[in-house]
């Protein structure tokens, strides 16, 4: 079976007044198809860097990352883009929906850059919003929700074009203890439903509901492969 | 992203800022507008100026004293000096018969008339008995003045129709007697109301005129040519006509034609400059509408990085908020060119109006150049943009 995601000596300098500093060095990963990994360590370990690397929202300086059996070494810009659309689902710690857009509107944006024909796109959208229990907010507007069910909405968008892969970078960061909770639960929900999940997050106990944990410092991988 | 959802989506966007959206497209309505009313409004006036001529007809020769091209105004104003004498009506008259069926001097001066208690500041025309079939002036009631009346020198005066009911109410003017200039005239006719050449004017016979009133002098002479005679070569007569008593810059031949190209090339060049001068404020809108989409860009800088994680490529980041300048400044240019032709249906009482055919292709045109020269800038700094800056952006 082909890993869902592979890295292989991924690196990742940044060049700061002249001076090279390694933010990332020699991360060897494999995920298979429904693993559901933490990412963890302090604040400077790298974790950031290494879930941009693996979202393909930045470009590693050595190494190589392969999704689904495509290297991604040396796409362009589109490719990258089209790659990033189909394969990969984000759920960020601040939700970042759209403002002032219905639920249903800001689930359905990653189908408008999508090659899905655009009479599908409402059906498609309406299927995971009542997979994550929102169908009576379809109409309600992103500021009109808690933050609880923005992060639902956040999930459902991150669903939506059926990705091989959800990297979610602290999902629960924002919210209370108990809106958390519900999201833990989720998450595992979903993971139990065979999606693959990478969790990036500094917290313990948010880790510990994964079925695997990596724990970085310095920018490499000191525990868990 | 396809075109159509390219354009579904800036629609939204601007739909989220109505208020906004409205006040930074005003600069390109207000340019529109300008361009559209004044273009429109000169329109009018050529409009005006050429149904004027048509009224008099086609075939008419105006000779003015020196070397001009159209005076400007009436033929006939009353300047101090003229080169033009009764000798050069007689000259026209024998030497080019054959082309010429009639000639009138034109002559006038302003007087006061008085009707009883009423008094009007008024224009005063000295013409020959045949000037209405030259200038197709026939009155309304009465009769216009005779030859033997213009070679008597008699005090009979025509009144123009607005002047009449100002000195006559609903009185009838006819064999009533006015005063001009303390002379007494009988007012033999009143004209229909025609134009304001002589809507409020007073018509005697240039004879009566000369003899009554000193210091005037004939400024043009004007010359019906005869049907089915060339206009060129009616004019060329009366021109080797003249050169028996007159040098060639003592006085100067035009037909009507001669005035309105000089007319059309005058209210051309005008247009052209109206429109460049309202464009100037084109320019001004086009400025805010980048100000604006630059402002948007910023407050708009982690919707930008989010849309980038979720698929887009810089294109079509570039394409959207293109689209949404060009929405904005096309908008404005529809609504400019609404008022614009609101304005001009307006004031069509006043002035025969109408927007240029090619004004409106021209004006959205414009418009929509103007969202794509000054949206290109911020389009461009919403591209570049690092997804993972605009993510993290507070």
């Amino acid at each position: 079976m082909i890993p869902v995601l592979e890295a292989k000596n991924l690196c990742k300098n940044y060049d700061i007044g002249g001076v090279s500093i390694k933010a990332v060095c020699n991360v060897n990963l494999i995920i298979n198809k429904g693993d559901f990994v933490a990412i963890t360590g302090k604040s400077g370990s790298g974790k950031s860097t290494l879930m941009h690397m693996l979202g393909l929202l930045d470009t590693p300086s050595n190494g190589e990352l392969i999704l689904n059996g495509k290297n991604t070494k040396g796409m362009n810009e589109k490719e990258l883009a089209q790659v990033r659309n189909k394969e990969i689902g984000f759920v960020f710690q601040s939700f970042n929906l759209l403002q002032r857009t219905t639920v249903l509107e800001n689930v359905m944006l990653p189908l408008i850059y999508s090659t899905i024909p655009n009479e599908e796109h409402e059906k498609i959208a309406l299927n995971v919003i009542k997979q994550v229990g929102l169908d009576h907010r379809l109409k309600n507007k992103s500021n009109e929700l808690s933050g609880g069910e923005r992060q639902r909405v956040a999930i459902a968008r991150a669903l939506v074009n059926s990705p091989s892969l959800i990297l979610a970078d602290e999902p629960t960061g924002n919210l209370d203890s108990k809106t958390g909770d519900e999201i833990e639960k989720m998450l595992v929900e979903l993971n139990k439903k065979g999606i693959t999940i990478i969790l990036v997050t500094h917290d313990n106990d948010l880790a510990q509901i994964t079925k695997k944990q990596i724990v970085l410092r310095d920018g490499e991988i000191v525990d868990g492969y | 992203m396809d075109i159509k959802e390219t354009l579904s989506t800036s629609l939204k966007s601007l739909s989220l800022n109505k208020v906004r959206s409205f006040l930074t497209m005003l600069g390109v309505v207000i340019g529109v507008f300008a361009v559209i009313s004044l273009v429109s409004l000169v329109e009018g006036v050529q409009n005006y100026v050429e149904e004027q001529f048509e009224d008099l007809g086609s075939n008419l020769i105006f000779v003015a004293s020196g070397n001009v091209g159209y005076q400007g105004g009436r033929p006939g104003q009353n300047l101090s000096s003229s080169n033009l004498k009764e000798k050069h009506i007689d000259l026209i008259e024998s030497e080019a018969e054959d082309y010429i069926e009639y000639v009138t001097p034109t002559i006038q001066t302003l007087k006061t008339v008085k009707y009883k208690t009423n008094n009007y500041y008024s224009a005063v025309i000295g013409v020959s008995y045949n000037a209405d079939k030259i200038f197709a002036i026939y009155p309304k009631e009465g009769r216009f003045f005779n030859r033997l009346e213009q070679n008597n020198s008699s005090k009979v005066v025509i009144i123009g129709n607005v002047l009449y009911s100002k000195l006559f109410g609903n009185e009838n003017p006819i064999k009533k007697s006015v005063k001009i200039d303390g002379h007494s005239y009988e007012v033999i006719g009143f004209l229909e109301k025609k134009n304001p050449d002589y809507d409020e004017s007073l018509i005697i016979p240039y004879t009566t005129l000369r003899d009554d009133f000193e210091g005037t002098t004939i400024i043009s002479i004007v010359s019906k040519a005869r049907a089915k005679v060339s206009l060129d070569e009616a004019s060329e007569r009366v021109r080797l006509a003249l050169y028996k008593d007159l040098n060639d810059d003592e006085f100067t031949v035009l037909t009507q034609d001669d005035i309105l190209d000089s007319i059309d090339s005058i209210l051309g060049i005008l247009t052209i400059a109206l429109a460049a001068i309202a464009g100037i404020s084109l320019l001004v809108g086009g400025i805010g509408i980048m100000n604006i989409m630059l402002v948007s860009v910023t407050e708009r800088t982690k919707e930008i990085g989010l849309r980038k994680a979720l698929g887009a490529t810089s294109r079509d980041i570039k394409r959207q908020f293109m689209i949404e300048a060009v929405l904005i400044s096309a908008s404005g240019g529809l609504v400019g060119l609404f008022l614009g032709w609101l304005t001009t249906v307006l004031i069509r009482d006043l002035i025969n109006a109408s927007v240029p055919f090619w004004a409106i292709p021209l004006s959205l045109g414009f418009s929509i150049v103007v969202g794509v020269v000054f949206g290109t800038y911020p389009a461009a700094k919403a591209s570049e943009k690092d997804p993972i800056e605009a993510l993290r952006y507070e």
